[in-house]
């Protein structure tokens, strides 16, 4: 897929929905590697898991509000990333992401794999954590047992 | 009319007089609701009707039956899940008519633009009304002026203002009070003279004081 390469290049522009543990980690890496990164939160408290480092901006906002989302900048945004809590949250926010202000590269963190299948179908980038780990933890078991 | 199989998301407020009114009409109805005592309450007044779930839930909408359903309406208080209900409806259940509660009027034209069939915003609804049945504005200050306690004012003349028919001297107006124009539609601004009539949807600037600025509103709105 081009669009893999075109986040590895420099200076993206990119939102990050949701402050949580997986939210700070990913938007403290993407801005060590050089990335211009507005990470959203509902709930200010959630920012203490950005580093001191960070050189971001941190923005108080429910993402699901496109009024919001223009204010984090995603208008010029090159990708926008869902990580709330709220599957439903975060498939609204991709879709006005995608479908309202044209972003590029948008995904979607969909913890019930039901639905993430649904809306891969219809178009969106959708990962499950929880089919990830399962599976993670199906292949460790699995190993031991050959051994 | 043929009896419709109607799924209704959220057993709150609107879910439940919406669900009472549908099963009045003859319809069958199944209302979703994740709170246990909601559901309690839905089963004693209205029979058996009642889900208790998710009903963004994909195997929660199929045992509900959902491909056969001929509309689903999502009333929860959440914009989100009211559009996820909707789209798995639409997309997975092949539901021919979905229906969305907006709670942020902005999500309106969002809905329709992501596939919902119908959204119904309760703000924009009120705001119509208050437009269409309330003088916007019943009196706009346009001008200040310093020092000599006078303002410009502009008032709209409703249809069921008493001021219509009437000429400015019938008016009755304080003597700090002059009418300086009257603005109608397709004309150019006319200075008055005391027997200039009033007609509906005249707007008419006004010089007054803030003393007189009650009665010149009352002679003219009502």
């Amino acid at each position: 897929m081009p669009r893999t390469e075109a986040v590895k290049s420099n200076n993206q522009t990119i939102v990050i929905m949701g402050c949580g543990r997986v939210g700070a980690t990913l938007a403290a890496m993407l801005d060590a590697a050089g990335h211009t990164v507005t990470v959203l939160d509902i709930d200010a408290y959630s920012f203490r898991r950005l580093p001191p480092s960070f050189s971001g901006t941190a923005l108080i906002g429910n993402g699901t509000d496109e009024e919001i989302q223009r204010k984090a900048g995603i208008a010029e945004a090159d990708a926008f990333i869902a990580l709330t809590q709220g599957d439903n949250r975060n498939v609204m926010a991709a879709q006005i992401a995608q479908q309202v202000f044209k972003v590029p590269r948008v995904i979607c963190r969909i913890y019930d794999p039901l639905r993430k299948d649904i809306y891969e179908q219809l178009g969106l980038e959708a990962l499950s954590p929880t089919e990830i780990f399962a599976d993670i933890l199906f292949n460790k078991l699995e190993k031991q047992e050959k051994q | 009319m043929k009896p419709l199989y109607i799924v209704i998301i959220g057993g709150g407020n609107i879910g439940y007089y919406l669900g009472k009114a549908l099963l009045g009409e003859g319809h069958e109805v199944l209302i979703i609701e994740k709170d246990a005592r909601k559901c309690e309450r839905l089963e004693d007044e209205l029979g058996s009707c009642c889900m208790r779930g998710d009903g963004c839930e994909t195997a929660m909408l199929s045992d509900a039956g959902l491909n056969r359903a001929d509309v689903l309406i999502a009333t929860t208080a959440q914009d989100e899940d009211n559009l996820v209900a909707c789209q798995v409806a639409k997309y997975r259940f092949k539901v021919p008519r979905t229906i969305a509660l907006v709670n942020n009027p902005s999500n309106d034209k969002i809905f329709t633009k992501l596939g919902v069939d119908a959204s119904i915003s309760v703000t924009n609804t009120i705001l119509e009304h208050v437009e269409q049945e309330i003088p916007a504005h019943p009196l706009i200050h346009l001008l200040t002026m310093s020092g000599q306690m006078e303002e410009v004012v502009e008032l709209l003349v409703a249809r069921d203002s008493p001021a219509v028919g009437k000429s400015i001297a019938q008016l009755r107006l304080p003597a700090d009070t002059t009418v300086a124009l009257v603005m109608r539609d397709g004309e150019r601004p006319r200075i008055p003279g005391a027997d200039t009539l009033i007609r509906e949807n005249d707007r008419i600037i006004a010089l007054t004081t803030p003393s007189s600025e009650k009665t010149l509103q009352k002679a003219v709105m009502g």
